[in-house]
């Protein structure tokens, strides 16, 4: 026999839903790790066939590298975000989520940093290998890095707006990435921008600031957005 | 536990489908030691009035109380008193029931009783750490419904809680129910079926 808090049982605290979606979305990431690779290996493979089918000249791969590897980086997130609220809508376990106590923005959030470390992470740490792959000069390579790790964020971010708004409509449609790229246009131009300069032996730190500046946005807006969108997409 | 105060009371509650009411002019309460058993035909609107009560859906008209106060105002303070179980488990299917009811004690207040004692309650004690895609459907419900007793909620909220569960099973979550009510805690369930319980109320929608 059990008795009831009266009138009311301690919440957890803010933090502890953060962590245990964390850790959730972590262990169900490593347990399945083939299929997460999956986007990273379209990612390497797309890349490595670009010197075969454009020629091995490097000064024409070294034109085309930033452009390339963001264009490539951001598809790699593009595919894996489609599954970041459908999957829970399907299951049940996104109804958890809207009728947690907690605020749904920062469980948002934790799903959005999850998907970002078991792809944007992997992504910007496999992007040197790219580089060398397509003969970007060296003095690109730091820019290429830094732009990705902050470029891959705004792309995890700104797909879950897309996702949560499109939860409740069948998979595979059209509409989500329709929704999601103009959002992804800034991103890819400040981030090819910055990899551009730098590799041309310029200075890259203005696009890669502003870079930031819609990296940061994202971050701000983005869980909101995305919270609000979720009310509403399970709602009918 | 004041038995004369309702946990949760709703009036005229409407709901539109397709700008046709589902239903219309709902009322009722439940106090502490409740049950209330939802029944309808297929179609009736059971499945949308319980997530209206459980405020995932959003009534055409009516209003909703909480302890005497107005939802959806003191939502937050509802919601931390309400275990709701929908159609799907909300389990995930890569993760064990342990480690399943480990993530949903940190979204959800916890009484931090044993996850062990839960799932053995209801005959999982073997099942604690298989992954749930391995389980049956029966299990996997079973699973979903061990968060009940752990979770400290006033109010337990369960759409067809007895779905793909065999006899022995529903005569557990009768037992569930009984331990609950005697602990003052109030429940509104739908099923089509009939459980060995005294003194349950009912409300019936039309088709």
């Amino acid at each position: 026999m059990h008795s009831l808090p009266e009138p009311i049982a301690a919440l957890p605290g803010l933090g502890a839903g953060f962590m245990a979606l964390l850790r959730r979305d972590l262990l169900l990431a490593w347990r399945r790790r083939g299929e997460v690779a999956n986007p990273l290996l379209f990612f390497v493979m797309t890349t490595a066939l670009i010197p075969l089918a454009v020629g091995p000249e490097p000064a024409l791969l070294a034109q085309l590298a930033p452009g390339m590897v963001w264009i490539m980086a951001l598809l790699g997130t593009l595919l894996a975000a489609d599954a970041l609220f459908r999957e829970d809508y399907l299951d049940g376990s996104l109804e958890y989520l809207v009728l947690s106590p907690q605020p749904l923005w920062l469980l948002v959030l934790a799903r959005v940093i999850a998907h970002w470390l078991v792809t944007g992470v992997p992504i910007t740490l496999l992007a040197p290998l790219l580089a060398a792959l397509l003969a970007l000069p060296g003095a690109g390579v730091p820019m290429l890095i830094a732009g990705l790790a902050l470029g891959t964020l705004a792309f995890c971010l700104l797909g879950a707006v897309g996702g949560a708004l499109t939860v409740a409509l069948g998979g595979g449609n059209v509409l989500r990435p329709l929704l999601v790229l103009p959002l992804y246009v800034p991103v890819l131009i400040f981030g090819t921008a910055a990899v551009a300069r730098a590799a041309g032996g310029g200075e890259g730190a203005g696009p890669l600031a502003l870079l930031g500046a819609v990296t940061a946005l994202a971050l701000a807006v983005s869980p909101l957005a995305a919270a609000a969108a979720l009310r509403v997409g399970i709602d009918g | 536990m004041s038995l004369a105060a309702p946990l949760l009371e709703f009036r005229d509650l409407c709901f539109e489908r397709n700008d046709a009411p589902l239903f219309e002019g709902l009322a009722g309460e439940v106090r502490a030691g409740d049950i209330l058993q939802v029944t309808g035909a297929n179609g009736a609107g059971k499945t949308t009035l319980l997530r209206v009560l459980t405020t995932a859906l959003s009534p055409a008209a009516g209003a909703l109380y909480w302890r005497r106060q107005p939802l959806p105002r003191a939502r937050t303070r509802y919601l931390a008193e309400l275990a709701f179980l929908g159609h799907a488990a909300g389990f995930k299917l890569g993760l064990s029931p342990r480690e399943n009811l480990r993530w949903l004690g940190g979204l959800f207040p916890q009484r931090g009783g044993a996850a062990d004692a839960a799932l053995g309650a209801l005959g999982l004690a073997e099942w604690a750490d298989v992954p749930c895609a391995r389980l049956s459907a029966g299990m996997l419900r079973r699973a979903a419904l061990a968060r009940l007793p752990l979770s400290g909620a006033a109010l337990w909220i369960l759409d067809e809680p007895l779905t793909a569960i065999d006899q022995p099973g529903i005569e557990l979550v009768e037992q569930l129910f009984h331990e609950h009510r005697r602990a003052g805690g109030a429940i509104i369930f739908s099923s089509h079926q009939q459980l060995a319980l005294p003194g349950m109320k009912h409300l019936a929608l039309a088709a």
